[in-house]
């Protein structure tokens, strides 16, 4: 049969090559540095919860120069990670903003002092829900706090201070890192130099709480998820995660790609095989989207980090006038969004634009043209470069770079 | 900006300063020369940035810019500029009430599809507003039409009727006549001649509006202190 999502993927599938998950939590051997912060260094949480012990996992690239005067943030998306330029331990895949970070590349890696932690809640090494819980010497699972795009960006500025780095020259990220991008500026203003808020929003839609509630609503409904105790029972909810990354992952392309990259075409034949088998080039590629997501992310912290999204209101934050939240900032902003990303559509980012003008802020925004959808700030978008190439550029020669 | 209004000739200086020495548009630096140094300026369609990069130079002024083509939002980035790619007709109502000292717009208020509701804007945003637009009542214009019964191709009007972006042409006196509507007060004014300069002297409308290849009008609300 090939109708459940857990068949496995075509033969030509890369994914098969790359090694397996050994275990969804990455926390005791992230392979990256790893700073540790003891009982006398709590993450104070906007639940009101004092986390500790706790870990950052984080990666860099370049060189940090005498001043201190270079380093640059990167802030990851929902199910990102920190090795936006090393190569991925689980899949075995190269960074996921090679694209835009590197030797010569807008966020140069010869100029600029790089830096990107996973941020807390997620799986990858950062303290989360599949971490050990010091209190019962079990996983936290639902035991563990919430946390808010805030407490992120708390947590991002104890590892720069453990790291020496008290001013940053850029913040960039896109979508939840791009919310983070925005936390930063709004909480460290004098910390943060450059922002660069990318296919974001200063709060999450309505649309888009509810296609998280649906993709947390699957991974509950699959049994094997054990009201989140699935590490202990010795299961995985490998079919609901597999469900939630499915529907997400149809939010980060749009129709015209979708067209273009699969139209009705089907996968095996010209013909239906009058069966619920993937018959569509579509189903089969969500159905390995589904498959090669589990193996490298914790159920759990997806519903973690879809609800700190969920909970983000910049706004909400600041009396409900987004302006509040920069006003008499000094960071010069760069706003990009992207014409079919109907996830975070450009009017989202208007907002953003519209509160940073009323608040007198330098900000610069620019619609990229392209049908590749919300994940066009992962891809090769030439106008995105050149943009970001153009504001970090001039950015730099303003800091003394 | 009220020592400026004073200024004898504001336009002779730009003269001075002839486009084979600075490498900067004529009309330009007429702008540049109304300017306030350090004033908060807005440039509304300011495509590649040259007049802002100038009024930064220069005049050390915070400039920010409004521009419709993203490979000219792209070519500000470059020069350090914050220029948001927006569009005039739908972008202006979000800026506050007097949040700049000088709101330009240079060869763009024809391209829009609402001026008056535009200048409104203007008006509202900056405490002064600097605006130049192709003159339709120039006289090769006129010939053009009266003569040949031809739409003009200009220097300043360089696309045919089928292709240009300009919807909303006026003459100098039109312009004059929509700021008596709005109570927008005429500060100074001044007529660009076909070759970009400054028409000498303070000559009636009427000649203005004959020889002035463009008008360029510095403006303040009526009732408004300076």
């Amino acid at each position: 049969m090939d109708t459940r999502l857990d068949t496995a993927p075509r033969q030509d599938d890369p994914e098969r090559t790359a090694p397996r998950a050994v275990e969804p939590s990455q926390s005791l051997d992230p392979k990256s540095p790893v700073a540790r912060f003891g009982p006398d260094r709590p993450l104070l949480t906007d639940a009101g919860v004092r986390l500790a012990p706790f870990q950052i996992a984080y990666q860099t690239a370049g060189t940090l120069n005498a001043d201190r005067s270079n380093a640059v943030l990167i802030c990851h998306a929902l199910t990102g990670d920190q090795h936006f330029a090393h190569t991925h331990p689980l899949t075995g895949k190269s960074g996921w903003w090679e694209t835009l970070v590197g030797p010569g590349k807008p966020v140069d890696t010869d100029r600029y002092f790089v830096v990107c932690s996973n941020v807390v809640g997620s799986c990858m090494g950062t303290t989360g829900p599949a971490s050990i819980d010091p209190a019962t010497d079990r996983p936290y699972g639902l035991d563990f706090p919430m946390v808010t795009i805030r407490d992120m960006v708390r947590a991002q500025a104890m590892l720069l201070d453990h790291l020496g780095i008290d001013s940053l020259f850029l913040c960039i990220g896109g979508s939840m890192g791009g919310m983070q991008v925005l936390q930063w500026a709004a909480l460290y203003p004098e910390r943060v130099f450059a922002a660069m808020p990318i296919a974001t929003g200063a709060r999450h839609s309505a649309q888009n709480i509810a296609f998280h509630e649906v993709g947390r609503q699957a991974i509950m409904a699959d049994p094997a998820w054990a009201d989140g105790r699935y590490l202990e029972e010795g299961t995985r909810p490998a079919k609901g995660l597999g469900v939630a990354r499915m529907g997400a992952h149809i939010t980060y392309l749009s129709e015209p790609a979708l067209h273009r990259k699969f139209g009705r075409r089907f996968q095996g034949g010209s013909a239906p095989t009058f069966s619920f088998n993937a018959d569509f080039q579509i189903e089969s590629y969500l159905r390995h989207q589904g498959l090669s997501f589990v193996e490298r992310f914790d159920a759990n912290a997806y519903l973690y980090l879809t609800r700190a999204m969920d909970y983000f209101d910049l706004a909400e934050d600041h009396g409900g006038a987004l302006a509040n939240a920069f006003r008499g900032t000094k960071t010069r902003f760069c706003v990009i969004s992207f014409t079919s990303d109907w996830l975070f559509p450009t009017a989202d980012s208007r907002v953003i634009v519209h509160a940073l003008n009323a608040a007198a802020a330098p900000v610069a925004f620019v619609e990229v043209e392209t049908d590749k959808g919300h994940d066009a700030f992962l891809l090769d978008e030439p106008a995105m470069f050149a943009a970001a190439r153009g504001f970090i550029d001039a950015a730099a020669r303003a800091r003394g770079l | 900006m009220s020592a400026r209004q004073n200024h004898t000739h504001p336009w002779e200086a730009a003269e001075a300063a002839p486009r084979e020495n600075t490498g900067a548009r004529v009309d330009h630096l007429l702008m540049l020369d109304l300017v306030p140094a350090g004033a908060r300026v807005l440039d509304i369609g300011c495509g590649d940035g040259a007049l802002l990069a100038l009024l930064r130079d220069r005049r050390g002024v915070d400039g920010r810019g409004i521009e419709l083509s993203r490979e000219g939002v792209n070519a500000c980035l470059a020069r350090g500029l914050p220029v948001i790619q927006g569009d005039a007709d739908t972008d202006l109502e979000n800026y506050p009430d007097g949040a700049f000292d000088v709101v330009l717009m240079s060869q763009t208020i024809q391209a829009t599809r609402q001026p008056r509701e535009v200048l409104e804007h203007l008006l509202r945003i900056g405490r002064h507003v600097i605006i130049s637009f192709p003159n339709f009542g120039h006289w090769r214009v006129r010939t053009e039409l009266a003569l040949r019964g031809r739409m003009p191709v200009t220097d300043l009007m360089p696309d045919a009727w089928y292709e240009t972006a300009n919807i909303h042409h006026c003459t100098i006196r039109d312009f004059v006549g929509l700021c008596r509507i709005l109570g927008a007060k005429i500060e100074t004014a001044a007529a660009l001649d076909s070759r970009g300069r400054a028409m000498r002297f303070a000559l009636p409308w009427w000649v203005w509006n004959m020889f002035g290849a463009q008008g360029v009008f510095l403006l303040s609300k009526e009732g408004r202190e300076g």
